[in-house]
C-alpha cells in the first residue's frame, strides 16, 4: 500500500474502504480507533505546511499561493500515514499481545529479543502500577508538579523506580532458576478462538488487488 | 511520536531496516556477552522501566510538559548493549500495539533512536568521562553532556533520511534547522532528567550503574596492619 503513487486516488479510496470494512469486521468500536489514530497530529500539522513550499505549478486561493507538488505530497503523507496508523490500530484491536509474539517469533525475530519483548509485556502492568502508588503517594503528600523545579523530585522517582525494575528482574531471574529454568524458554502456544483464516488475508489481498486493477485495468 | 509510515520513500526505509537489523544483531551478541543467562528477565524488566520512563511527565512551563526519551540513560544504566535492546523492543511493540511510528518506517526509527541515540550518547558519556575526574560526582556530568547533545544527533539521523528519501516539498534546510533548534530544547530538558535521575540511582545503589561500575574504585577489605 505504501508504494502506491498519490496520483492513483481510487486505490486510495479503495484501501481506506478496506480498513473501515476490516474494523467492522473485527468488531472494533470506531471511536476508539479513531481516538488512537490522534497519535499521528504532529505529522499532519507538517503535512499541511506542504503545499506552501515547492516549485511549478501553483494555485492562487484567499491570497495564498499553493502549489501542485506541494498539495500533492502532503495528500500522500497524510493518506500514506493515517493507513499506516490505522492498520496497526486493527492489528492491535484485533490480536492478543500473546499473539502478536508468536507472530514475531514466527517471524524469525531473534529468540532472545522475543523473550525480551514477553518479560516486557509480563511484568508491564505491575511496573505502571508500581509508577502510579509512587504517583499517589507523593500527591497524597501535596505534591502537584509545577515547573522545573519539581524536576529533582520526579526524577529521583524515575531512580526509584528503575532500582525496584532491576531487583524485580534478579528475583524474577532466581525464581526462574529454582523451578528449572535452563536458559530456554518454554515454547509459547496460542490457545484462544481463531476468526477464520481468510479474514486475515482480507486486508493484504484486498489491497493489492485494488491497487493492481487500478493500475491495469483502469 | 516516531516516524510514520510513507514520510520517507520506501527504498530508503528498507535500507535503513537493514542497517538496523545488522546494527541490532551485533548488540545481541554484545548483550549475551554481558549478561549470560540473566539476559532476559533483567533487559525485559530495564525495558519495561524505559517504556514507564517514558509516561513520567517533566512540566516545562505553562501547561506544557515533556517526557524523557532515555537513550543515555539506559545506556549509562545498564550499558549500550542492553540499553539497544530494550529501546529497540520498545520502538517495536510501540509501532504495533500503539500505532506509534509505522510498520515500515520502523528502521528508520530504530536507527535514530536506538543506534545513534544509544551508541552516539554512550560515546560522549565515555568522552566526557575520561575528562572529568574519576569520582563519583562526575557521573552526572558526563550525563548531561551526552544527553544534551544525544537529541540533536538523534534529529540529524532524521535529517539525514529526509535528506535522501524524502516524499516531501519542504526543503531539506528548512526542515533541518527546525528539527535540531527544536531538539537543542528537548536535548536541555533530557540533559537535566537524566544526570538527576543517574545521581539518584548513584546515590543509593551505585553498584547498578554500569557507567559508573567501570571505573568504581575496588574496595580493599581486611585489618590494618
Amino acid at each position: 500500500m505504501i508504494s502506491t503513487p498519490i496520483s492513483q486516488i481510487n486505490s486510495y479510496i479503495a484501501f481506506f474502504l478496506l480498513i473501515f470494512l476490516v474494523v467492522a469486521l473485527a468488531r472494533l468500536p470506531i471511536l476508539t480507533v479513531l481516538r488512537r489514530s490522534l497519535i499521528e497530529i504532529p505529522f499532519i500539522l507538517f503535512a499541511f505546511l506542504m503545499p506552501f513550499f515547492g516549485s511549478g505549478e501553483s494555485y492562487e486561493l484567499l491570497g495564498l499561493t499553493f502549489y501542485r507538488e506541494g498539495l500533492l505530497a502532503g495528500g500522500a503523507i497524510v493518506a500514506k500515514g493515517t493507513l499506516g496508523v490505522l492498520g496497526a490500530i486493527v492489528l492491535s484491536g484485533s490480536t492478543t499481545a500473546r499473539g502478536i509474539l508468536l507472530g514475531l517469533e514466527r517471524l524469525k525475530l531473534p529468540p532472545l529479543m522475543v523473550n525480551i519483548a514477553s518479560f516486557m509485556l509480563r511484568y508491564i502492568n505491575v511496573v505502571t502500577d508500581e509508577m502510579e502508588r509512587m504517583r499517589v503517594a507523593r500527591a497524597s503528600r501535596g505534591f502537584e508538579p509545577q515547573g522545573i523545579r519539581d524536576w529533582k523530585i520526579l526524577a529521583s522517582a524515575a531512580a526509584t523506580l528503575f532500582i525496584r525494575s532491576y531487583e524485580r528482574g534478579e528475583r524474577v531471574h532466581l525464581a526462574m532458576l529454582s523451578r528449572g529454568f535452563n536458559g530456554q524458554m518454554p515454547k509459547m502456544e496460542l490457545h484462544e478462538h481463531h476468526p477464520p483464516l481468510w479474514f486475515a488475508f482480507l486486508l493484504p489481498v484486498g489491497a493489492l488487488a485494488s491497487a493492481s486493477l487500478d493500475r491495469w485495468v483502469f | 511520536m516516531h516516524i510514520p509510515d510513507g514520510f520517507i520513500n520506501l527504498p530508503v526505509s528498507l535500507i535503513f531496516i537493514a542497517l538496523s537489523a545488522l546494527g541490532v544483531l551485533a548488540c545481541l551478541k554484545g548483550a549475551r556477552a554481558q549478561l549470560d543467562d540473566k539476559t532476559a528477565p533483567l533487559a525485559g524488566l530495564v525495558t519495561v522501566f524505559i517504556f514507564a520512563v517514558q509516561m513520567i511527565n517533566f512540566p516545562v512551563a505553562a501547561g506544557t510538559s515533556g517526557h524523557l526519551l532515555g537513550g543515555v540513560l539506559a545506556a549509562v544504566l545498564v550499558g549500550p548493549y542492553a540499553a539497544t535492546l530494550s529501546i529497540t523492543i520498545v520502538l517495536i511493540l510501540q509501532a504495533l500495539l500503539f500505532a506509534d511510528g509505522g510498520l515500515t518506517a520502523v528502521g528508520l526509527n530504530l536507527f535514530n533512536l536506538s543506534l545513534v541515540g544509544v551508541w552516539g550518547g554512550y560515546a560522549i558519556f565515555l568522552l566526557a568521562r575520561r575528562f572529568l575526574p574519576k569520582k563519583k560526582s562526575s557521573i552526572p556530568i558526563a550525563c548531561l553532556v551526552a544527553a544534551f547533545i544525544q537529541v540533536p544527533l538523534a534529529a540529524s539521523g532524521f535529517v539525514l533520511q529526509y535528506a535522501i528519501g524524502a516524499e516531501s516539498t519542504i526543503p531539506v534546510a528548512t526542515v533541518a534547522t527546525a528539527m535540531i533548534s527544536t531538539h537543542i530544547l528537548i536535548g536541555i530538558g533530557e540533559a537535566l532528567i537524566t544526570a538527576l535521575t543517574v545521581s539518584a540511582v548513584l546515590a543509593s545503589r551505585s553498584d547498578l550503574v554500569f557507567g559508573w561500575r567501570q571505573i568504581a574504585p575496588q574496595l580493599k577489605i581486611g585489618a590494618k596492619s
